[in-house]
């Protein structure tokens, strides 16, 4: 490779100075990026982190030469190894694209081509770039699964993208950034869409493959945890402005900025536990499957009681939406029985009169497909109002502006449409949707697991807040551990439509616990920049242990 | 919170219905803006027909055949009625009747279509291969076989092109259709339980309503096409009533002798056509999200 010999350690590889970028949107400029210096050196992680909305992902790319379509560089200077990247041509660029800097993005399932081989796309920006021979690059690529730590590394690349799993396609991304060994590589939100337990997988592969080839890196991320496990240097971003930087451990012992301080207390918040023989749902032996086939829920025994918050955990695939379906009626249980306020609940939905169907309200966990675009707050909220209580005209309307204000927005939001407004915002109006039905229970699902830290942590406080006034109980269904510590009163861990455990918080969160229990705390990611480490050396000497 | 107590503060819409159209026809291009004036005009003219001609619809003003004159601005037809006149008459035919269609064929293909999507199983097996045999067959053909069956009157010429225009309306609502149903807003109106209509015309059309409205401007022409085309034929729309292509028709014979008469109402036609398209391109763009330049 040409730049091997100029690989040094340490020496300026990316030095962005001034940079703004502007965003066209409702007819104007607006800025997005106003005015970053960033610099990274050979060999070094740099984090970014912040808000959706904080310009770290234009940044990302910016650092590529990039603007996306609607995007244009207003100012400042791009230099990527003493080549002006804003001055560069556009055939120039694109060399250096994909064979000196590469990126990773968040879906691996959205960015691969579904109709062939993984490792023809792997293998491809190499062959393209004329820096191997095919069967050079095939050999290359096998090396890299290898080192990713991909199972089978001599085949794997023979199989479809939609024949691996999200956590290994994510590697095998990783793979075809690194085919051609750049010097830059930015993972925009990488492990975002994977569970905890792959996360693990995925960060120490990529982690380690950076390290090896010296490869520098921007990391993109909300989860602080995560860059602490990620990056040498953190720089956080706001509103496209830069709010502190500094070395991670630096960082993460003394932050400086309140934002900063801020992004740490999300953590924080809990709930203390409290316990009530008073059971509004109880789902008992029940088994259900899609077409007959595998059984996705395996005799499964839940209880919830009133005015308590039960939280639904385990990774994707581990039956608890379907859970959800089942409670509802939309899946009817092939066996076992679902009972509410002791009397058994009818099967199908089709068979509920609309008294238990009001009592039951459904959370989803993306805002912008459980609200219609079409429809206006107004009669968004107002339709369970007019359609379970009759409340019509004025006595809507007014009672819409009530529920507004307790999910503390006003009544400037009643003509609104749900893509004028924040996800925050969005998951609010959700919210309130719901609870205009006056339900006992509110199956939550992934509520807050498309929105930023903050965001989250306001949501779940109000979800407490309506709690305690209204006396509802949840059935939160989350894959993230720090939202559970943060809300439930109960747990339950599922794990392959089983029921793992389920008890009080306290005793859920307290050794000892079940091996699948384990699994799932340990891989949540700390704020502890060793945690990594700490805990791959662990496992591997447990691997050793067992062998 | 005394908002119990208080009067109902009403709250005015942000930005108003008449608001917004005002913005969108600033930004409207050149093309779309010569497609609404022609379309305005064509609906003044079949609106205002028994106003605006000089003459009345199959009054006979003169010899047959004459040529463009004081009185007779376009000349006259073979029995010696007004062209001008018939022509703006035949607006109000042609147009009248190629709306009335198109919105029935809307109307049954598109809740037939939402409603496939939304149940799937049987229901839409059954009806998407019925659809798909009268999809095998030309519309035209299949018109013309179906009006020697039942009959030339306007009444059935009217459904039996709207029931063969309703396979295409259903084929795209279904398609579109699908896309919304499966959204979470759909599963939580039936959560709530909402009726069947609800969720069809109060969840799901307002979603696929933009390339319903599209599709509806090329069904229009479409339709107003195939009349003209049956009527040409002799089986659309009958005599004395003007429309424009039992004109064309009519004359076609002219056209042999370098007179223009037959150019007129197939103009009218082809310009009538031309505008709507426009229009739908313009509307399609808007929707689509699709931006160029940026």
């Amino acid at each position: 490779m040409v730049t091997d010999k100029k690989r040094v350690k340490g020496e300026a590889l990316l030095d962005i100075k001034g940079l703004k970028i502007d965003g066209f949107s409702d007819d104007v400029w607006n800025p997005i990026v106003k005015g970053i210096d960033l610099t990274l050196k050979r060999g070094e992680v740099l984090g970014l982190i912040g808000e959706s909305g904080a310009g770290k992902s234009t940044l990302g790319l910016a650092a590529m030469g990039f603007a996306r379509p609607g995007c244009r560089i207003s100012g400042g200077s791009i230099m990527f190894d003493g080549m002006d990247l804003i001055a560069a041509s556009e055939e120039q660029r694109r060399a250096l694209w994909g064979s000196r800097i590469a990126y990773v993005a968040q879906s691996a399932a959205a960015s691969f081509n579904p109709a062939h081989h993984i490792i023809d796309q792997t293998v491809e920006t190499a062959v393209a770039h004329n820096i191997m021979t095919r069967e050079k690059a095939e050999a290359d690529a096998r090396d890299l699964y290898k080192r990713l730590q991909l199972p089978k590394p001599d085949t794997i690349g023979d199989r479809f993208p939609h024949q691996v799993s999200g956590g290994q396609l994510q590697r095998a991304m990783t793979a075809m950034a690194m085919s051609c060994r750049p010097d830059l590589i930015i993972f925009d939100e990488p492990t975002t869409a994977l569970d905890v337990t792959t996360q693990v997988e995925v960060l120490a592969a990529m982690r380690d493959i950076v390290e090896q080839f010296d490869t520098a890196a921007i990391y993109i991320t909300h989860d602080l945890a995560v860059v602490a496990q990620m990056a040498h240097r953190i720089m956080v971003l706001r509103y496209g402005n830069l709010v502190e930087e500094s070395a991670t451990r630096a960082m993460l012992k003394a932050p400086t900025q309140e934002y900063t301080r801020s992004l740490w207390a999300v953590r924080k918040l809990q709930k203390p536990e409290s316990i009530s023989d008073d059971i509004a749902l109880r789902i008992h032996n029940v088994d259900a499957s899609y077409s007959g086939a595998v059984k996705v829920l395996d005799n499964v025994t839940v209880q919830v009681p009133r005015g308590r918050t039960v939280a639904v955990v385990g990774e994707s695939g581990s039956g608890k939406s379907t859970l959800a379906r089942a409670i509802t009626g939309l899946l009817p249980p092939s066996r076992g029985e679902i009972y509410f306020n002791g009397k058994p609940l009818p099967r199908e939905l089709k068979d509920r009169d609309k008294d238990t169907l009001r009592r039951i309200q459904m959370i989803y966990q993306s805002a912008d497909t459980a609200l219609n675009p079409r429809q206006k707050v107004r009669d968004i909220i107002g339709r369970p109002l007019e359609f379970y209580l009759g409340l019509k005209g004025a006595d809507r309307d007014r009672r819409v502006v009530e529920l507004l204000e307790s999910i503390e927005l006003n009544e400037s939001y009643i003509d609104r449409l749900p893509g004028e407004m924040s996800g925050g915002q969005k998951q609010r109006i959700s919210i309130a949707r719901a609870l205009a039905a006056e339900p006992e229970i509110i199956i939550c699902d992934e509520v807050t697991s498309a929105l930023d830290q903050i965001v989250q942590e306001e949501i779940l406080s109000l979800l407490m807040r309506l709690q305690k006034k209204t006396n509802v109980s949840y059935l939160f269904i989350t894959h993230d551990i720090a939202t559970v510590r943060a809300i439930s009163d109960e747990i339950v861990v599922m794990h392959q439509g089983k029921v793992v455990q389920q008890g009080p918080k306290s005793q859920v969160l307290s050794p000892p616990f079940p091996a699948y229990t384990e699994l799932l705390l340990s891989s949540v990611p700390e704020m502890d920049p060793d945690w990594l480490t700490g805990l791959l050396a662990k496992r591997s000497k447990k691997a050793k242990v067992s062998a | 919170m005394n908002t119990a107590t208080t009067p109902v503060r009403t709250i005015k819409a942000r930005r108003s219905v008449f608001e917004n159209i005002r913005r969108n026809l600033k930004t409207a291009p050149l093309t779309a803006w010569f497609g609404m004036i022609v379309i305005l005009l064509y609906a003044i003219c079949a609106i205002f027909a028994p106003l605006l001609a000089p003459y009345g619809e199959s009054e006979i003003v003169g010899k047959a055949y004459q040529l463009s004159s004081a009185e007779n601005w376009l000349g006259t037809d073979q029995i010696g009625r007004d062209t001008l006149s018939r022509l703006i008459f035949g607006a109000r035919n042609t147009i009248g009747i190629a709306l009335i269609t198109t919105l029935l064929s809307f109307l049954i293909g598109g809740s037939l279509g939402v409603l496939a999507a939304l149940k799937r199983g049987l229901l839409d097996q059954g009806i998407s291969r019925v659809v798909d045999a009268f999809l095998a067959i030309p519309v035209l053909i299949f018109a013309l076989m179906m009006l020697a069956v039942v009959g030339k009157s306007l009444i059935n010429l009217i459904i039996i092109l709207a029931l063969l225009d309703a396979t295409r309306v259903f084929r795209l609502s279904r398609a579109v259709a699908l896309n919304s149903v499966v959204m979470d807003y759909v599963e939580s109106a039936k959560l709530r339980g909402e009726g069947m209509g609800w969720i069809v015309f109060k969840e799901i059309v307002p979603n696929i309503l933009p390339p319903l409205i599209t599709e509806f401007g090329l069904r229009f022409c479409f339709v107003f096409l195939t009349i003209s085309a049956l009527s040409f034929l002799g089986v659309g729309i009958q005599p004395p009533t003007a429309d424009w292509g039992s004109m064309v028709a009519e004359s076609k014979s002219l056209i042999s002798f370098g007179r223009p008469a037959p150019l007129y109402p197939a103009a009218a036609i082809a310009l009538l056509t031309v505008a709507v398209n426009f229009v739908v391109d313009w509307f399609l763009h808007k929707t689509s999200g699709l931006r160029d330049g940026h």
